[in-house]
């Protein structure tokens, strides 16, 4: 109940993202995959309530690293901490990559969402009103009774967001959550997601292989380094909120993308 | 045409091959291509199925052999599918295993006949044990590879969202593995039937399809041989409907 009740009022609080108190901290990240090194020694920190996008080189483990982070990959040293917690402590909201692999198909799209509430200590009579709570946020236009094979893939996808944020997690996980959408699906759903990011105090970590994506989304950009991999720079993104598409031809965005871009170029080629 | 045309020309396809069978069938038979007495004709098959349904034994027969396939199918299931899952969730275990599981699995059940009337007698606690161990065999190997092969992303998604081993194994791995169970259990009944029919012929029986068609044979009554035969046919074909109609309503998200 008490976990509930925090989180709503962390809800209506007006929430600035502070990177300057560390929420989540990455420190000395190992990880060793066929005899080889993808992370050395890899550091990060993520404040309460930020956007942290994670853009670098085809194989850099981009994806390895948010699956470490969120404990369903075992690193091989270093340490990943929430507010000075173990990963089992937090309630964290994961997006997968592929929503057709993710979503449990013989639930409907309404049961899919509920799932989580149950293991995130919700007690049974608030989760409906939860699940109603997510639903009226996100506005969805289908029929969440159908089933999910009988959706498009943006609506899947989106199903597969609001499952992972009905918990109301502290970290919400990201992993190329458009890549299996076309153009068209991805702006809707990446503009869903947008207006959700900012509502609570919840920090999240994005892995985008499209640079443009990273820094609309973001209020931190990653570079990631060639393996073994490290942080090869983090780009502000002093841009505000809420962000319309028109942002992409906006100055300051073209200037954030050019430095990311030849940061990349200069990684790559390393 | 109407959509309605379209449906009716559908449903009425599979006609045409039966209705074709049937007038080779009486062709042959009435222009004594093959011997009368050999290939009856489609009449007096046809009466002798009615006959043998009404005032005969095939009413009987035929209840004989859905009692036994069902109780070996049923015995199997309850012991294979429980056990298959368990297997399965335990790789380590099953790896060990596999072989011996995979072996008795390719060994023809009627092979192992003898050694079950050694066991169990001539009677009918033989016929269903070794359907039952037969069926058993497939079901068990299809339950143990539908929670092997059940999708990472899926396991992972629920360990994210905190879901105790447990229930991971019960909310998420079982229904993973539903539609290889059922499939496991549709080859399962499929090879229950053919056991309970061969044992019906051979170990010691006074009733059962199988047992008709032998002794109708015997008897070179060769009408009710070819009803049984025919009856045996759309019991087998019966139970495989019944398992497609399960798995459309039950798993109806398999493969999509």
């Amino acid at each position: 109940m008490l976990a509930g009740n925090t989180a709503q009022a962390r809800q209506t609080e007006t929430s600035l993202p502070d990177a300057t108190v560390p929420y989540v901290r990455v420190a000395g990240l190992k990880k060793r995959f066929g005899g080889r090194d993808v992370y050395a020694s890899l550091d990060l920190d993520i404040g309460r309530g930020e956007v942290v996008s994670v853009f670098g080189p085809n194989g850099c483990g981009k994806s390895t690293l948010i699956g470490i982070m969120a404990g369903i990959i075992s690193g091989d040293g270093g340490s990943v901490s929430y507010g000075g917690e173990r990963v089992q402590s937090v309630r964290i909201g994961y997006v997968f990559q592929n929503y057709r692999d993710a979503l449990f198909p013989w639930m409907r799209a309404i049961d899919n969402i509920r799932y989580p509430l149950e293991f995130a200590g919700v007690p049974a009579p608030d989760r409906d009103r939860r699940v109603d709570e997510i639903v009226a946020l996100f506005d969805v236009g289908f029929d969440l009774k159908l089933y999910p094979h009988q959706l498009s893939g943006g609506q899947q996808q989106l199903v597969s967001i609001m499952r992972a944020l009905v918990v109301k997690p502290e970290v919400l996980f990201l992993d190329e959550p458009f890549s299996a959408l076309d153009y068209e699906m991805t702006l809707f759903v990446r503009d869903q997601l947008q207006k959700v990011l900012h509502l609570s105090s919840m920090s999240t970590v994005l892995v985008s292989h499209d640079l443009e994506e990273a820094i609309y989304l973001a209020d931190r950009v990653v570079l990631l380094s060639k393996r073994p991999s490290s942080v090869a720079e983090i780009v502000p993104v002093p841009l505000s909120w809420p962000r319309e598409p028109e942002i992409f031809a906006d100055e300051r965005f073209v200037r954030i993308k050019a430095h990311c871009f030849e940061t990349f170029r200069r990684e790559v080629r390393r | 045409m109407t959509e309605g045309d379209h449906t009716w020309r559908k449903l009425l396809q599979p006609l045409y091959g039966v209705v074709g069978l049937l007038l080779i069938w009486q062709i042959v038979s009435a222009t004594r291509l093959v011997d009368p007495f050999l290939l009856p004709s489609v009449s007096s098959t046809a009466k002798a199925i009615w006959v043998g349904f009404t005032e005969g034994p095939l009413l009987f027969d035929l209840s004989r052999t859905v009692e036994r396939t069902m109780l070996a199918f049923a015995f199997a299931s309850v012991i294979a599918v429980p056990v298959g899952i368990a297997l399965g969730a335990a790789p380590a275990v099953y790896e060990k295993l596999e072989f011996v599981i995979d072996f008795f699995r390719s060994t023809p059940a009627s092979a192992v006949f003898p050694l079950f009337l050694v066991l169990f007698g001539a009677g009918n606690v033989t016929k269903i044990a070794v359907a039952a161990f037969g069926a058993g065999l497939v079901i068990l190997f299809n339950a143990a590879y539908g929670v092997i092969n059940a999708r990472k992303t899926r396991v992972l998604a629920a360990k994210v969202m905190g879901v105790p081993q447990f229930r991971i194994l019960t909310d998420i791995m079982l229904w993973e593995a539903l539609p290889q169970i059922i499939v496991g259990m549709r080859n399962g009944v499929s090879i229950a039937l053919i056991i309970v029919i061969v044992a019906e012929m051979f170990i010691g029986s006074v009733d059962g399809l199988g047992y008709r068609i032998f002794s109708a044979q015997m008897l070179f009554d060769m009408p009710t041989m070819y009803g049984a035969i025919f009856i045996t046919g759309a019991l087998g074909y019966v139970l495989n409907l019944v398992f497609v109609m399960f798995d459309k309503y039950f798993v109806h998200w398999s493969g999509k």
